[in-house]
């Protein structure tokens, strides 16, 4: 069976940005698992440390950008963002570059790693280009700033769409648009008419309005009211991470950048600095992050294997890192997955 | 700390009157059984009752509401539903904080004994600008389909808003102060911000413990680890301040049993701390009248009626957690009337055991 799995597609190629601090580790502990798994797919690693420009500022390498291009799919570590050293986030530049509009974060709790939330499921996507992250802002008189918030129609419109288009793929049931036009009756007022447009065109998807602070009180007193979930950039930032909370942290949630035929995933914990390099790291984000992509890639199959290894892993498994409560390495939890990936055929 | 002038209210034969404004949704009747708990008790307190209501809205009803409040220098208030699909209908609860400038809104939540929560050992007081930021109201269509919204940030209500943490803490021993924040994105807003509340923590209140917490961290803090706030305020600006207020309650038990107090330098306006409009539950006898009533002792508290504030309050917590009298949102099956009831019959029961004190 395996045979005809990988004869069934060609090989494609991937970029992947290992990133920084634990970045390697991971990044090599995914690139294992998929070897045993004999996922079509072959890596182009690209280093992404910024380079000077001629003039002057800092940028993302163009090899990086050219890769990009032509492998459309990427598959990214955590990445090291100096503070105050004059050039802006990679991740932001990442983003911009690929026009990368939607996060989607699934938030799925884990057999294995108790919470105080059993579960959980629930998915937010976040509109990812405009709204308070514009970066708009000014002092009008001293001691007087005003930051705008900017919302388009199209950059809602294409958000909500993606979302019920989501929906509909990932055989989910509802969709909720997280606003607060109560308040910015205006901007939020537009996305959440976008929302409302876009429903209509998807009549087998159920559609909720809410605001951002009824969510957060309900989704913190009943997490499984909620299926998918649609927002501005701000709203889905704390959102997400709220999630990411209840199913047990950073450390287990898998995360995905789309844009217009191109896509990046990412681990969205940090770097970790207290910890690389020690092969205490857990990749399990990282790996998360791999399955989605391999579902955006249409490798179905491959992407049920590994997950079911991966969560046997956690949840029987006793090579668990730190982080879950375990006295595993990342090379030997990866090993862990890795085995059970060997015997499940 | 409560900055209010508060010899200035309107009290005739030690009688206060108090405008009350039950607005949308549960709000009418939960005003109904905090009267009713107030006649019991003999609360020398009179509601003077402004309907502002969504339903048909009139300028002259938000007129009166306001006037009223600044004759009385006091409310209770209920939550006033906002119709969205008019952009140009401003939120009337929104108006009403603005035009007597209630700046600081102060939650504290905290679990009670019996009431499921997943979490033990919350105390935390919550802090947040209540006037300016993301609700300041000002928006345009600067293209077609490009709207701009803006958040305003002056340095002058985020000291005052600091300030009065700061105070708080002193006064009500906190030991720790967090400020919530944006400033990677928002390097100028919150910036501003973070940069007033931590000059004013070094310069004036060196004995109280400062730290900083960007706002989606500190969201899944508070979901995973809430106790790291225990003891401490959390101070945040506006919209922060929503969300992280809103967290915090569903951690505790929900929009039914946490109240939310409203203070300006002039005026105190009593509500529940989540706003909910509860218009699915209104008329059922079954929304949890608990944070009115919680709300009503802040109030009396705030009046000096401390003894009265007692009683209920006392009353309250015995019958949630002592007599587990629990309305459904908290999964009991008790109607709102039969938590009032035996909550009336506990003021009775100590009225007696005082002597009646309060009652004779
Ligand atoms: N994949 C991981 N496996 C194990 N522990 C992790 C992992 N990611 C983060 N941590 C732990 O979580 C904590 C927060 O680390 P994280 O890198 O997310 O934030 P950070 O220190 O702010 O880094 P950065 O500045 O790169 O964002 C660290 O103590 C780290 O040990
Ligand atoms: N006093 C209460 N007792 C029990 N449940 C409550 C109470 N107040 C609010 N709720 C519940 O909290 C949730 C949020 O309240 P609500 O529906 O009023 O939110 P909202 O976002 O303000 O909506 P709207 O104002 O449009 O009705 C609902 O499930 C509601 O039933
Ligand atoms: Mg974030
Ligand atoms: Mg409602």
């Amino acid at each position: 069976q395996r045979n005809q799995l990988s004869s069934s597609s060609e090989v494609r190629r991937v970029t992947l940005i290992p990133g920084d601090g634990i970045g390697p580790e991971i990044s090599a502990a995914v690139q294992k698992i998929f070897e045993a798994a004999e996922v079509p797919i072959a890596w182009d690693p690209v280093d992404v440390t910024p380079v000077k420009g001629p003039d002057g500022t800092f940028r993302i390498p163009s090899r990086c950008i050219e890769l990009m291009h032509v492998n459309k799919v990427g598959l990214k570590g955590p990445l090291e963002t100096p503070i105050g050293k004059g050039h802006r986030s990679l991740n932001l530049a990442v983003r911009k570059e690929f026009n990368l509009y939607a996060n989607v974060r699934p938030c799925r709790s884990l057999e294995g790693h108790k919470t105080l939330y059993d579960n959980v499921d629930v998915v937010t996507i976040r509109e990812n280009t405009e709204g308070e992250y514009s970066g708009i802002e000014h002092e009008i008189v001293d001691g007087v700033v005003q930051s705008i918030k900017l919302i388009t129609e199209s950059a809602s419109r294409r958000v909500a769409r993606y979302a019920f288009e989501y929906a509909r793929a990932n055989n989910r049931k509802l969709v909720t648009v997280v606003h607060k036009a109560n308040i910015m009756r205006m901007s939020d007022g537009l996305f959440l008419n976008m929302c409302r447009e876009q429903a209509a065109e998807f009549p087998d998807i159920k559609f909720k309005e809410a605001y951002l602070d009824t969510v957060c009180l309900n989704m913190v007193q009943d997490p499984t009211q909620y299926d998918v979930l649609v927002m501005p950039n701000l709203y889905g930032d704390i959102l997400s991470d709220l999630c990411a909370g209840l199913v047990g942290g950073l450390g287990v949630t898998s995360s995905a950048n789309i844009g217009e035929g191109v896509a990046v995933f990412e681990a969205v914990h940090g770097t970790a600095p207290d910890i690389a390099g020690q092969d205490k790291a857990n990749p399990t984000a990282l790996l998360l992050s791999g399955i989605m992509m391999l579902r955006y890639m249409n490798l179905e199959s491959y992407a049920n294997r590994i997950e079911r290894a991966c969560f046997d892993a956690i949840a029987v498994g006793n090579q668990k890192t730190g982080d879950l409560g375990g006295n595993g390495t990342c090379s030997s939890f990866t090993q862990d997955i890795v085995s059970r990936i060997r015997n499940s055929d | 700390v409560i900055p209010c002038a508060r010899e200035n209210l309107a009290r005739y034969g030690g009688r206060q009157t108090v405008t009350a404004l039950p607005g949308d949704g549960i709000g009418p009747e939960m005003i109904d059984h905090v009267n009713r708990i107030f006649s019991f008790a003999q609360v020398p307190v009179d509601f003077e009752t402004i309907q502002v209501s969504s339903e048909n809205p009139r300028e002259e009803d938000l007129e009166n509401a306001i006037v009223s409040v600044q004759r009385n220098g006091v409310a209770l208030k209920g939550n006033i539903e906002t119709k969205f699909d008019d952009p140009h209908f401003k939120s009337r609860n929104m108006e009403i904080r603005r035009r007597l400038d209630l700046f600081a809104n102060v939650l504290h939540t905290v679990t009670i004994p019996t009431v499921p929560s997943r979490h033990k050992d919350i105390d935390i007081v919550m802090i947040r600008e209540n006037t300016e930021g993301e609700y300041s109201g000002l928006e345009h269509e600067s293209a077609a389909g490009v709207v701009e919204s803006l958040k305003i940030v002056t340095r002058e209500k985020m000291q005052r808003i600091s300030r009065y943490a700061f105070e708080y803490a002193m006064k009500y021993d906190r030991k720790k102060v967090t400020a919530v924040h944006k400033a990677n994105i928002q390097k100028l807003g919150d910036g501003l911000f973070l940069k007033i509340a931590s000059d004013i923590a070094m310069a004036e209140y060196p004995e109280i413990k400062f730290n900083a917490m960007i706002v989606d961290n500190a969201s899944m803090q508070l979901v995973s680890r809430p106790q790291q706030f225990s003891g401490g305020i959390m101070l945040m600006p506006n919209l922060y301040g929503n969300i992280i207020s809103n967290i915090a309650c569903g951690l505790v038990g929900g929009p039914g049993l946490v109240s939310g107090m409203n203070f300006g330098d002039k005026y105190a306006v009593f509500e529940t701390a989540t706003r909910n409009t509860g218009t699915t539950l209104a008329g059922k006898d079954i929304a949890n009248p608990s944070a009115f009533i919680r709300a009503s002792c802040d109030m009396l508290r705030y009046l000096n009626f401390n003894e009265y504030a007692d009683l209920i309050s006392d009353a309250l917590f015995e019958t949630l957690t002592v007599q587990r009298i629990h309305t459904q949102d908290i999964g009991g099956t008790a109607k709102a009337s039969e938590l009032v009831n035996s909550l009336l019959e506990n003021i009775e029961k100590s009225c007696v055991n005082s002597k009646y004190r309060f009652r004779s």
